[in-house]
């Protein structure tokens, strides 16, 4: 039905009488037509490299690239891996949760405010916002390095302060990762907030005032329920790149900060050990999977309209 | 102690243009009142005033003896029905109409909720989301949602206008019924003057931020105070005349070279220039040959168009001094319509003329009958 309707927009509005015999065809099809494109795309790039890395997760460790590895259906790989690395899966677990909840507290009255207070400005805010995107990710990361330095004004700053040692050192912490995350992943999760924020409807914020809302609550029963199609989607939007990534990891931390990007990483292109390196992209894809769908169930995507 | 709703001296500036202009007005307790006005009069601005929704310029609100000008909406004994509904789409109907008992602390809000929903005749409909509704459901739900917390005074800002024709007579009688039964005081906004008449007790009459006139709906229609809610409320034919003297209770006018007939009771002025005004539907048409009875008003004229209209038929006469009449007949007589071109001789008794203030050089130049010759109706 829907798919008929979908068709009917795309050709032309509807009759409702018998299309002429030649048309029916096409319009039944379109909508497929139209996923085609999409579709190959995935097809190509998406499923055929990841049955082919599933392959290669199973081949046999003791080969090597110059004399071909054996397919074995090696399980034990992942088993292997798990007992390697656990600790950088959980640690990608953890920073990458840690960066979405602080870009949810520093992206969510950012969001409201351009949506709802910001009036003219909100375009040139809009920008604002984006237009970390026209530098590259390495040199913002960069950036971040010099900004976090053992002789930069951040770290000075806090040593000058009470309580903080004179050798107090923010690069090569977990907490210079995580800002590094916070920092490349925020406006994920500022544009999807702001797009649920700004359909926001001025008129309900009214009427629960005039039910006898005050503010904090008129933000926790209508704001805050109304908007959770834009939370669920920012924090996926930022979690997920974060668990995988490791340009924040190598540059702002040390081997002891190193996340599961950072050891595919080196596993793929320096120990090239590709069933272990893509033994290990498979967990990280089953650790993402299985958070996020537990996430989603928790928030209860149903409750939102 | 009645609490009466009363608006002193209040003015609203936007920016530098006056929206509400020094109103004072007193809304009894328990009464439906209505303020009937055009889109951009003040209306909705003095609404979103009561409910707390626009500060005050200047000016004061009172329910009794309580001052409530500077309380924050959520403060306020007050719930307004708003023209958009508002219902708050992630939750359910139930949820909804408990949303501002439970904000206030009532614990059992199931069977306030049940019988609301039973009062506004949608008993079955709790468990379903606003989207799933109908707009007369909606706004039925609207009504529940603001009415279950017994407000002092309910607002209604343009409830019905989104409604279809048909929808918004039935929603009206609704709204009636409901509110005699809970005996609220009901603060109605809207621009629709069937709508103002049919269910307001009393109906203040907008015009640029200022009441221009208050009272029963039949008193203003009968009697109206102003050019401007003459023909806003209804229609009116109005002529430029003279006041050229008296005769025991009456007032002789001249209009036009002809001489007119008013009770001077019926003349909110009673010397110089005035407007000689007469509702279409008080005329009676004559043909020539026929005796119009001596001591009415009459006005010769060409008939220049017809209009039936089903129960009745409108016609359309053009005066010797070029100016146009309107005059509504019911269709109860036998016989033939009249045709254009006929010459015909309105007339109508005196007492149902009224007599308004004119100023000077206003309407010396009215020739053209206009359904609305102030461009006032919405």
């Amino acid at each position: 039905m829907t798919a008929l309707v979908g068709a009917a927009a795309s050709t032309g509005p509807p009759t409702g009488a018998e299309p002429p015999a030649g048309q029916r065809p096409r319009r039944r099809w379109s909508p497929y037509l139209l996923l085609l494109p999409g579709g190959l795309w995935l097809l190509l790039f998406f499923v055929v490299p990841s049955v082919q890395l599933a392959g290669t997760s199973l081949y046999d460790r003791a080969g090597s690239l110059e004399q071909g590895y054996s397919q074995t259906f090696a399980f034990g790989n992942y088993v292997d891996a798990i007992a390697a690395y656990w600790p950088h899966l959980v640690r990608s677990a953890v920073y990458a949760g840690i960066a979405t909840i602080i870009c949810l507290v520093l992206g969510y009255p950012l969001a409201y405010a351009i949506a709802q207070k910001a009036g003219r400005w909100r375009t040139l805010l809009l920008v604002c916002v984006i237009a970390p995107f026209f530098t590259t990710f390495l040199v913002r990361t960069l950036a971040w390095k010099s900004i976090l330095s053992d002789n930069g004004p951040v770290t000075g700053f806090f040593r000058s302060l009470p309580f903080f040692p004179d050798d107090f050192r923010l690069l090569a912490t977990p907490a210079a990762v995580v800002c590094g995350l916070v920092y490349n992943f925020l406006p994920f999760m500022v544009l999807p907030l702001y797009a649920s924020l700004e359909r926001l409807d001025g008129r309900l914020l009214e009427a629960a005032g005039d039910l006898y809302a005050k503010p904090t609550t008129t933000f926790r029963r209508v704001t805050l329920p109304l908007s959770m199609p834009g939370v669920i989607a920012g924090t996926l939007l930022t979690f997920i790149p974060a668990a995988g990534d490791y340009i924040n990891a190598e540059l702002l931390g040390t081997p002891n900060e190193y996340m599961i990007g950072n050891v595919i990483d080196s596993a793929f292109l320096v120990r090239l050990d590709y069933p272990q390196a893509a033994a290990l992209s498979f967990l990280l894809m089953a650790t993402i999977l299985v958070m996020v769908f537990s996430y989603v169930r928790a928030a209860g995507t149903d409750e939102v309209v | 102690m009645a609490e009466d709703l009363v608006l002193e001296n209040v003015t609203k500036t936007f920016g530098g243009m006056t929206a509400v202009d020094d109103l004072s007005v007193t809304v009894p307790q328990g009464s439906f009142f209505a303020l009937l006005g055009a889109s951009g009069c003040g209306k909705t601005t003095t609404l979103r005033m009561v409910a707390g929704l626009e500060e005050l310029t200047t000016g004061t609100i009172r329910l009794g003896d309580k001052d409530i000008t500077g309380l924050r909406p959520y403060r306020r004994p007050v719930n307004t029905v708003f023209q958009s509904y508002a219902l708050f789409p992630h939750l359910n109907i139930e949820d909804n109409i408990a949303f501002g008992l439970r904000q206030r602390g009532v614990k059992d809000t199931k069977k306030k909720v049940a019988e609301m929903l039973e009062l506004v005749q949608l008993p079955a409909f709790g468990k379903r989301k606003p989207a799933q509704l109908s707009g007369g459901q909606q706004q039925r739900i609207a009504l529940a949602r603001a009415l279950v917390n017994e407000p002092q005074v309910l607002l209604l800002d343009e409830p019905l206008g989104a409604l279809d024709l048909k929808l918004r007579r039935q929603m009206q009688i609704e709204l009636k019924r409901i509110q005699t039964e809970v005996g609220i005081t009901f603060l109605h906004v809207t621009h629709d003057q069937d709508e103002a008449m049919w269910m307001a007790d009393t109906v203040a009459v907008m015009n640029n931020g200022r009441i221009e006139q208050l009272g029963a709906p039949t008193d203003i229609y009968e009697f109206p105070a102003s050019p401007f809610v003459s023909n806003f409320l209804g229609q009116s034919n109005l002529f430029a005349a003279e006041v050229s003297g008296r005769s025991g209770d009456d007032l002789e006018l001249t209009a036009h070279g002809e001489r007119f007939a008013a009770p001077s009771a019926r003349a909110h002025s009673a010397e110089g220039r005035v407007w000689l005004g007469v509702r279409p539907e008080k005329v009676r048409l004559a043909l020539p040959d026929e005796d119009a009875p001596a001591n009415h008003n009459q006005v010769r004229g060409v008939l220049t168009d017809t209009c039936y209209a089903g129960v009745s038929t409108e016609y359309l006469l053009k005066t010797p001094w070029g100016q146009e009449m309107s005059v509504f007949s019911a269709n109860a007589a036998a016989g033939e319509p009249l045709q254009p071109g006929t010459e015909v001789v309105a007339h109508w008794y005196p007492a149902h003329s009224f007599v308004l203030d004119r100023a000077a050089g206003q309407g010396d130049d009215v020739t053209q009958y206009s359904a609305d010759p102030l461009g006032v109706a919405p």
